[in-house]
């Protein structure tokens, strides 16, 4: 981008026709918005990091696949290292024994960056509401577009990554630090405070009407001592 | 009715060997879903029966296809299950022993099949049973620093006991690193566990088979 007015001939297009692509005499520069032309250039060109645990992944590798191609929309590539990617895609059922390690990849990803959360267990634990899975990724780490399905299709998909595109669209620089900012203390803890999370699992009972405190006898950590680790 | 293998004898026959053999340990035998042989045993004597079972010429159950544990609620005992297989001669058994819920632990066959040991770690995890003698008795599913208990006992919750925000802080909490010891992941001790009849005996270079 000509950012100065230089005669045609000093600019890197010096190979160009005669006179100039845009005609003889002409400038060579263009004026615009700097919020348009970064956002332009990120949402064109992002690389996602499959992070896919489950049956959705099927579904997201079919839309990286020549017949729905991710490509068309500047994500040439799955980036299988986070630290060159910039929308994480959880596609699938997170244990709580993977949440840690779903918060480091996240926290290892450069800003700026982005979380798609797709499908019904990586949004809300499902079907899935026992006591090994995570009631959705964002207690974990910042979600921006949540993907409905079981799984979701891969157009699903796509248009999740299009309201991503859609969101930076409309992301201003000057909003940038405190849109994106994460506080290295906060780093390997919850995303949501306590009450959030617990407001997650009640008072929703599953199909067999279970609840945290039933089971044919008191099954509390202080009823029980001995079953507690040491 | 069982059907006898290709020496013309069935499972039936290994149980009525096994009550010659062991005329005290063992405390009932059914044959469950049409042809497979469950035989109960006493949960003191395991280790010895067992390797009897894998080491008689006639029987030579050699494969250690699973063990686990079923929990049929209620107070009753935990059951914990061998499931054999004799690749000798291609027969099936079915070995249990019944657990009071007041005295979870029987003796480890790691001795006898090396696949016991992740097998064992997973029964002790889920269901609590300890298995004496086991070289590395330590979680296995679970996160090392989970602390509500054995999840696959049918008295645990199905959402746990902890709420969900200690859940979530419990998870977050995790040292990523211990989930492999040193050992695992220098892969040392590696060498070790291969058969001695399987180790390359020729020098690097020289096998060109």
């Amino acid at each position: 981008m000509g950012l100065s007015e230089q005669p045609a001939e000093h600019l890197p297009v010096a190979s160009s026709p005669p006179g100039g692509v845009l005609g003889a005499g002409t400038p060579t520069f263009l004026t615009t918005r700097l919020d348009f032309v970064v956002n332009w250039a990120r949402r064109n060109s992002l690389w996602p990091m499959p992070f896919g645990t489950a049956c959705c992944a099927i579904e997201m590798m079919a839309a990286a696949a020549s017949n729905f191609d991710l490509a068309r929309f500047g994500m040439e590539r799955m980036s299988f290292s986070p630290r060159q990617a910039d929308v994480l895609i959880c596609a699938g059922r997170v244990p709580y024994k993977l949440a840690p390690v779903l918060r480091r990849i996240w926290d290892q990803m450069p800003q700026p960056k982005w979380a798609v959360s797709m499908g019904a267990c990586a949004s809300s634990g499902g079907v899935f509401d026992v006591y090994s899975m995570v009631q959705g990724i964002d207690t974990i780490i910042p979600v921006d577009v949540y993907v409905p399905g079981c799984p979701p299709r891969p157009e699903g998909l796509i248009y999740g990554l299009m309201m991503i595109q859609e969101k930076i669209r409309q992301e201003r620089l000057s909003e940038h630090g405190t849109l994106r900012a994460e506080d290295p203390a906060e780093v390997a803890r919850a995303r949501a405070d306590a009450e959030e999370v617990l407001a997650l699992s009640g008072p929703f009972g599953n199909s067999t009407r279970q609840n945290r405190v039933s089971g044919p006898t008191g099954s509390d950590a202080s009823d029980r001592p001995d079953d507690r680790i040491p | 009715m069982i059907r006898p293998d290709r020496h013309g004898k069935s499972a039936s026959a290994t149980v009525e060997a096994l009550r010659a053999a062991f005329p005290d340990a063992v405390v009932r035998d059914l044959v469950q879903s049409g042809d497979q042989q469950v035989v109960y045993i006493d949960p003191g004597r395991n280790a010895e029966v067992l390797d009897w079972l894998r080491t008689d010429p006639g029987e030579r159950f050699n494969l250690l296809v699973d063990v686990t544990a079923v929990d049929y609620g209620d107070g009753r005992p935990l059951e914990v299950v061998y499931q054999l297989w004799s690749i000798p001669h291609r027969r099936a058994l079915r070995v249990k022993c019944e657990l009071p819920l007041s005295h979870l632990a029987i003796a480890s066959v790691t001795a006898l099949w090396s696949a016991a040991d992740w097998l064992e770690r997973e029964v002790y995890d889920l269901f609590g049973i300890e298995f004496r003698g086991h070289p590395d008795l330590r979680r296995i599913l679970m996160p090392e620093n989970y602390a509500e208990g054995h999840p696959l006992r049918k008295d645990f919750p199905l959402r746990g006991r902890f709420s969900r925000a200690e859940q979530t802080r419990r998870a977050l909490s995790q040292d990523m690193e211990q989930y492999y010891m040193p050992e695992e992941m220098e892969g040392r001790g590696a060498p070790q566990i291969v058969p001695a009849d399987e180790s390359p005996t020729s020098a690097p270079g020289s096998k060109g088979r």
